[in-house]
């Protein structure tokens, strides 16, 4: 079976550093990946080379078996119609209010009716709970919200896969977990994969099929959350020790 | 210490042509994103209003005050060599040919050019011009070509309105003064302000207006650096926009003195 997306050997350096290094790959039809990593190992930047928003120096990404590298702007446009991404700061735009921010890759990308626009806002309103939001501004929505909205508008052009940076980083426990089974939810009834960059267990243990972790620009582990868990790895210990202080000091 | 001098000195020279390049680059975008495509009408009318109302106060009292204070200020000369007549001549030229288009576009460009550079800046390091790129929807196109081509198309209306209350507010100090007629000084603005006088001084606000546009939009879309870089993208986006206005508009008279000169 194709991966439905496959990264080989990518490499990428700002000036003298490398930030990624040889790292490769795949995510599964329906599938789940959460990337583990200290801050500044290059989880972002890979999700930012597979939509195009960063160029590696090296290495193939494929999606649906097809090349993202080096391809001409409208066929890179038309992958990403099928790529989401959740920006860490959701990335909502400021000047328009959440209707206008769901519609805004529908009116552009896609030839709805207003009416089939408007179900579909108020459809993927419904699915992240905040249908009375539909005329408030960002600035008038909590992080917990902006996230929420950010995930609607990611899903509401129905992607194939989502590229999650950091879903719940800042959020309380509580919403922490919200949004996680949301997550879930959302790979089980829409058949959506995700890659999701997390250095929260809480949200890794609900959304994981399988577990990544980059250290010092390198793939150092790839397998299921437990295995990772129980690895005999300084690091890795140290890594989740800390995050279950941290999650219990929470709780 | 005067090598260090010199060092400082090339350094930001190299920043100004490297500022310089990729404007230009830049701006050169526009023309191609302006023809293809999907058209974004509705956001340059959007644009073009905001920037209207946003400015329309500010340059209603500078239209009024140029015309009061420079006939305020000619006046006295005039009278000294016994040609107060010349007057609504001498003023209305003025205004028409050059203050009315250099003054409203340095207004336009503090106001406006500040405005795109922190507004663009602001959603570059909050990420939004990426969300939108990931959306497949071309930011420049949706962002850049419809401010630049607001600003290019409202300048000018804007330039015509200063130019119109500078003239109402150079009748007033002649009125307050000697009392002249209105019907005389329509008459003498009238008879002064010929087609190579007014053309030359609305085309270049066209010039002017797309500069304003492209030097807030360069600034703020390639902001950096949190939230200092958006106070940066938005100063020095006045800073710039101001000096090309200048440098350009020597160059524009010259041009227009050599090849149009009656």
């Amino acid at each position: 079976m194709v991966p439905l997306i496959e990264i080989k050997n990518l490499s990428k350096s700002f000036g003298d550093m490398s930030v990624l290094d040889k790292v490769s790959l795949s995510v599964n039809d329906g599938e789940n990946l959460v990337l583990f990593g200290q801050s500044g190992t290059g989880k972002s930047v890979l999700l930012k080379c597979i939509v195009g928003l960063l160029e590696p120096d090296e290495g193939e990404i494929y999606f649906e078996g097809k090349s993202l590298l080096g391809l001409p702007i409208n066929e890179l446009n038309e992958a990403r119609k099928k790529i989401g991404f959740l920006f860490q700061s959701a990335a909502l735009y400021d000047s328009m209010s959440v209707r206008e921010n769901l519609e805004f890759p529908l009116i552009r990308n896609f030839n709805f009716s207003d009416s089939e626009r408007e179900a579909k806002v108020k459809k993927v309103l419904e699915q992240v709970s905040l249908e009375d939001a539909i005329d408030k501004m960002p600035s008038e929505l909590s992080g917990g919200m902006k996230k929420r909205i950010g995930l609607a508008r990611t899903i509401i052009t129905e992607p194939k896969l989502i590229l999650y940076d950091e879903p719940t980083t800042g959020l309380d426990p509580i919403t922490t977990k919200e949004i996680s089974t949301l997550m879930n939810q959302l790979q089980h009834t829409l058949k959506i994969s995700s890659i999701i960059v997390t250095h929260d267990l809480v949200c890794a243990t609900i959304v994981a099929d399988r577990a990544t972790v980059l250290k010092d620009s390198k793939l150092i582990f790839e397998g299921s959350l437990d295995e990772l868990k129980s690895k005999d790895d300084k690091f890795l210990k140290n890594f989740f020790s800390s995050e279950v202080v941290e999650d219990q000091m929470e709780k | 210490m005067k090598k260090k001098i010199i060092k400082i000195n090339k350094a930001k020279l190299t920043l100004f042509f490297e500022t310089i390049s990729g404007l230009s680059v830049f701006s050169l975008r526009f023309f191609k994103g302006v023809l293809v495509p999907p058209y974004e009408f509705g956001e340059v009318k959007k644009h073009m209003i905001e920037l209207g109302i946003k400015t329309l106060p500010i340059v209603s009292i500078l239209g009024f005050i140029i015309g009061l204070v420079l006939t305020m200020q000619s006046q006295p000369i005039l009278v000294k060599f016994g040609a107060e007549s010349f007057l609504p001549t001498m003023v209305s030229l003025s205004v028409v040919r050059e203050l009315g288009p250099v003054l409203t576009a340095l207004i336009f460009a503090g106001r406006v050019s500040s405005g795109i550079g922190a507004e663009l800046g602001s959603m570059r390091v909050t990420e939004q011009i990426d969300a939108m790129e990931v959306s497949a929807v071309n930011p420049y196109k949706y962002l850049v070509v419809t401010r630049i081509l607001a600003c290019t198309m409202i300048l000018p209306i804007l330039t015509i309105y200063v130019d119109f209350l500078a003239l109402v507010g150079g009748y007033l100090a002649v009125y307050l003064s000697s009392g002249m007629n209105i019907t005389l000084y329509t008459n003498e603005v009238v008879r002064t302000l010929e087609f190579y006088d007014i053309i030359p001084g609305i085309a270049k606000t066209f010039v002017f207006g797309f500069i304003v546009g492209a030097v807030g939009s360069y600034k703020g879309y390639n902001a950096e650096n949190g939230t200092v870089g958006v106070g940066y993208a938005s100063t020095s986006s006045v800073v710039l926009a101001s000096l090309l206005i200048l440098l350009v508009d020597m160059i524009l008279v010259k041009v227009t003195i050599t090849l149009w000169s009656p």
